[in-house]
């Protein structure tokens, strides 16, 4: 594994070599394994080690980047040489800033050094950083291929109990990121992670469970096996529902994987570039009173570095409070170019705030550590389906895709696990329905919640999400199964 | 080269891999971009890395490392063998793969023109003058604009003697004009959206586009769009333009028929297949005009699936998916083959990079052209009503891809062989045998095109690949059209 002192090390080589005004270096990689089983057998299984260096170097308001992968000295000459070349032929940009020091991008010098976890999450105020909880262990670092086969062997033990057949993955990944900057930029993070996820597959059904942590003793193969094997149990024979308006219960992970469609818009350049469904929206009501949701990195359930594409210290914002969305986040050009814009005075806050992607790139910035605060009267998924007269309990959606951007309206199917409610009970499965869905009209209809979880779907990034219960929920079609 | 591989096999060999195989890859890419006058990003990337594949105790390992140091990169093949062991410890059976020859071979891209010799200054020069004339028209809000050229060389050796060298190039560019107005986003993208072309082809592939002459126009169409009616929603035919064809079949004919899926390898994320081997030589996929090969040789055309040898040393080959309506043939690997009869792979094992393990990836898979002369504008004339489509917007569908959604950019309608009106917000839906059963006219060869799909996602961890689909437009009967805005 790259150290911080041998990032620094090479940052210190990469000065040497290049004329330009500023030079900034982005250090990322690590050790990833995955196992991969279908039909009771590991039948793929792979690991894979790699670092890359990436270079940005700016001359006046010109700059660039190139990367690599390789660390010898030659190599790094020519990704110096590389970056330079594009930069150099770059038109003027006045809007790119010259590179931050130290003293703006805020935080700790080394997040890695200041292994301060929390055990409980107090909301802080707004901006400002409690320490980030340590998010490397030195165990689930360690994980070997016969430690993730025994997993695979509980699991496959269970769809076997069940006359079931199962597939899925068992990864387990260490990672470090760094960036500095030729203005005394230093900032490194490391991190480890763990992920199971498990389907389950009947004659004519599916269930489906995922969790990952950054520590693996938090991951229990057996319980999510069970889980997903009840799921493909319980929709065996599944019958055909005609599509249509339903009340719909969305466990976290469904619920993530399509609200996840809507935080590319919490962008100072979405709204710039009048592409965002909150262009003329910040400051009004878009959703119902219950929905408050946070940018938080530092949030005891998320994962991630606390630092952005300049090294700036991701700031806990509230995006969203009792439906008003109330502000969208910043990279430092993008603040600077909302407040020279006709947007200013209908854009919410408009500062830095930690969220940028490396330099250079057209998409600016978004928030990634998203976190939904929890309901004022959290229920239960069971206290949610024992309140519902007909209604759809869905697992996991799948292949999302956005159909109107501006009412933000998104297709979908139900997948591995999807039941018929009526009377206040799970009474069957059902095949499957495509979805197509208002996002503002969903979450201006959530009847219920959960406490928030950590989930993890497919379609959108890891979140702190609920389970929703939704009203109106709109399908449109059915599937075959 | 050669040493770095020769150090993976003997390492995997002296610890007991029954099979293995190397591959040293490098690779090499440019991307530009502009956004509303600037340039939006300029990149150069490389990536170097060999990895190993090894059969031992009758199960597979991976390994793969970004040092190709003797020492790492006989760590690395160590540890694919121990990765084996462990895989070997959940299994029914022992692998299987069907004979292949050995061969040594070099192969290589016809490439007219490097991409990478053109000067940025150029490159970036064309983007400006694509991004000027798209906001030259007024209520254009938004314009973007792309490059991109990648290069990749690699080496695979194997312990049964197979030693290919590969070298590909693959060019891409585009450009989309975005309108907002009102409560509205249009937007029109060119030549087709998310990334525009690509091809396996240098330089002369973006002089082949006709980038800036179509850009007015396209910024046009953004604009007007917003004055256009709804979509009507109903039954309807409709015809769909070459490259949102060339999804069509992406989605429901090349996922449909990777081999992994319908055997349940891919359950987990991308899902499985409605076409359950016992389908193979007696489903009827589609009507009698419905022609479909994976084609990964050369002569096909220089698709994102064009090449000399799969990631396994199979050579290309041409497979017949779909002859004359009837499904016959799937895309197999060397380890799937067997299970449908096949002594030979079909040769579609392909991986991202370095660093991934191959696997099932569709090549071209492409719909052939009718044999009668026909145009789009001659199909036009000959449809009493309907809806052309243009251009795809969004696309979705279910993990056994039966159910399918697409919605379009720009659609017209058609009543007694005109175009009477422009149509926003197009979108139509199906059930995949149904859909491809109700195709009653595909135009000739000289409206067919090798379409490239640049982003196709598959594989845990997530591998991207490029696949190719030719297409020409086509008419379909009686589809349900406007189901994305029911009841919205």
């Amino acid at each position: 594994m790259l150290t911080h002192e041998k990032a620094s090390d090479t940052f210190d080589r990469i000065k040497k070599l290049t004329s330009a005004d500023e030079v900034e270096v982005f250090l990322s990689g690590g050790k990833h394994s995955l196992t991969r089983f279908a039909n009771n057998t590991i039948h793929q299984n792979v690991a894979e080690a790699n670092h890359t260096i990436s270079v940005r170097t700016a001359f006046g308001g010109r700059t660039a980047r190139a990367s690599t992968n390789k660390f010898d000295d030659e190599s790094l000459r020519r990704v110096v040489e590389a970056s330079e070349s594009l930069a150099k032929v770059q038109h003027s940009d006045p809007d790119l800033l010259p590179m931050p020091d130290a003293r703006e991008t805020g935080g700790d010098a080394d997040e890695a050094e200041g292994k301060t976890a929390r055990a409980t999450h107090t909301p802080a105020q707004t901006g400002t950083n409690p320490a980030t909880p340590s998010r490397h262990f030195a165990a689930t670092a360690a994980i070997t291929p016969e430690q993730r086969a025994e997993g695979v062997k509980h699991i496959v033990a269970v769809a076997d109990r069940h006359r079931l057949t199962t597939a899925g993955t068992y990864s387990s990944n260490e990672w470090v990121e760094g960036i500095f900057n030729s203005r005394g930029v230093n900032k490194w993070h490391e991190q480890t992670s763990a992920e199971i996820s498990i389907t389950m597959i009947g004659e004519d059904s599916s269930g489906w469970q995922k969790a990952n942590s950054p520590d693996a003793v938090n991951l229990d193969p057996k319980t999510l096996a069970e889980t997903a094997a009840k799921k493909a149990i319980d929709t065996a024979q599944p019958v055909e529902l005609p599509p249509g308006k339903y009340t719909v219960i969305l466990e976290p992970a469904a619920a993530l994987d399509i609200v996840g469609f809507m935080f590319w818009d919490y962008s100072g350049t979405s709204i710039l570039d009048q592409r965002s469904f909150l262009s003329g929206r910040i400051g009004t009501k878009v959703f119902g009173e219950n929905i408050t949701i946070w940018d938080d990195v530092n949030h005891p359930l998320q994962t991630g570095s606390p630092f952005d594409g300049e090294g700036m210290t991701r700031r806990r914002l509230p995006l969203v409070e009792n439906g008003v969305v109330t502000r969208v986040v910043y990279a430092r050009a993008t603040a600077a170019r909302m407040k020279r814009s006709e947007y200013k005075d209908k854009a919410g806050p408009v500062e830095a705030t930690g969220h940028g992607f490396l330099l250079p790139n057209e998409a600016g910035e978004m928030p990634v550590n998203i976190v939904f605060a929890p309901p004022t009267h959290p229920q239960s998924l069971e206290q949610m389906i024992s309140s519902t007269e007909r209604g759809v309990l869905v697992t996991r959606l799948w292949y999302i895709r956005e159909v109107e951007p501006y009412e933000k309206i998104c297709t979908g199917m139900t997948r591995d696990g999807t039941f018929y409610i009526e009377n206040g009970r799970v009474k069957h499965g059902i095949r499957n329905f495509r979805f197509n869905e208002s996002l503002i009209h969903m979450l201006s209809n959530v009847a219920a919640m959960s406490l928030p979880v950590r989930a993890s779907g497919e379609e959108s990034i890891d979140m702190v999400v609920p389970a929703m219960k939704i009203d109106d929920f709109n399908f449109t079609e059915v599937t075959k199964f | 080269m050669q040493d770095v591989a020769n150090w993976a096999l003997n390492t995997a060999d002296l610890r007991g891999a029954s099979y293995a195989d190397a591959r040293i890859v490098a690779q090499r890419s440019r991307a530009l971009t502009t956004k509303n006058g600037k340039v939006g990003s300029a990149s150069d990337a490389e990536s170097v890395g060999m990895s190993v594949r090894v059969l031992a105790d009758g199960a597979w390992g991976f390994a793969a490392s970004e040092n190709l140091s003797r020492a790492a990169v006989e760590a690395t093949a160590a540890h694919a063998v121990e990765i084996a062991r462990a895989s070997s410890r959940v299994k029914l059976h022992d692998v299987q793969m069907v004979a292949e020859k050995s061969v040594r071979a070099d192969w290589a891209t016809p490439c007219k023109i490097d991409p990478f010799s053109i000067s940025v200054e150029q490159n970036i020069d064309l983007l400006l003058n694509i991004d000027s004339a798209l906001r030259s028209v007024e209520g254009v809000t938004l314009a973007e604009t792309n490059l991109n050229f990648n290069r990749e060389e690699s080496w695979f050796v194997s312990s049964e003697g197979s030693d290919i060298h590969q070298t590909k190039y693959s060019t891409g560019a585009g450009y989309a004009a975005y309108a907002f107005a009102g409560n509205e986003i249009q937007k029109r993208s060119y030549p087709c959206s998310y990334g525009g072309q690509w091809q396996n082809k240098g330089y002369e592939l973006i002089e082949e586009l006709k980038l800036l002459e179509n850009a007015r126009r396209i910024a046009e169409e953004a604009v007007a769009l917003h004055n256009a009616d709804q979509c009507p929603e109903g039954t309807f035919d409709i015809i769909l333009e070459g490259s949102q064809l060339g999804l069509q079949i992406h989605e429901s004919v090349g996922h449909p028929i990777e081999l992994d899926r319908v055997l349940g390898m891919e359950a987990n994320f991308a899902g499985t297949s409605f076409l359950t081997l016992d389908k193979l030589r007696h489903l009827r996929y589609g009507s009698d005009l419905v022609n479909v090969v994976a084609d990964a040789r050369q002569e096909h055309g220089p698709g994102l699936g064009t090449f000399g040898y799969d990631d396994e040393g199979v050579p290309a080959q041409c497979t017949k998916i779909i002859t004359d309506g009837l499904f016959t043939g799937y895309l197999s690997s060397r380890e799937t083959a067997h299970t449908i009869g096949e002594n030979r792979s079909g040769g579609t094992l392909r991986a991202e990079g370095w660093n991934r393990l191959p696997m099932i990836r569709m090549t071209n898979i492409s719909l052939l052209p009718g044999n009668k002369p026909l145009s789009l504008e001659q199909l036009i004339a000959a449809t009493d009503h309907g809806i052309l489509m243009d251009t795809n917007r969004s696309w979705s569908i279910d993990d056994k891809r039966y159910n399918f959604q697409f919605g379009c950019e720009i659609g017209w309608e058609i009543k007694n062989g005109k175009r009477i009106r422009m149509v926003k917000n197009p979108s139509y839906s199906g059930i995949t045998t149904e859909f491809w059963n109700s195709l009653d006219a595909i135009c000739s060869r000289d409206e067919w095109t090798l379409w490239g799909t640049p982003n196709c996602g598959k594989g845990q961890p997530q591998q991207v690949m490029g696949t190719g689909h030719g297409a020409a437009p086509s008419r379909f009967r009686k589809i349900k059209v406007g189901c994305a805005f029911k009841n919205n």
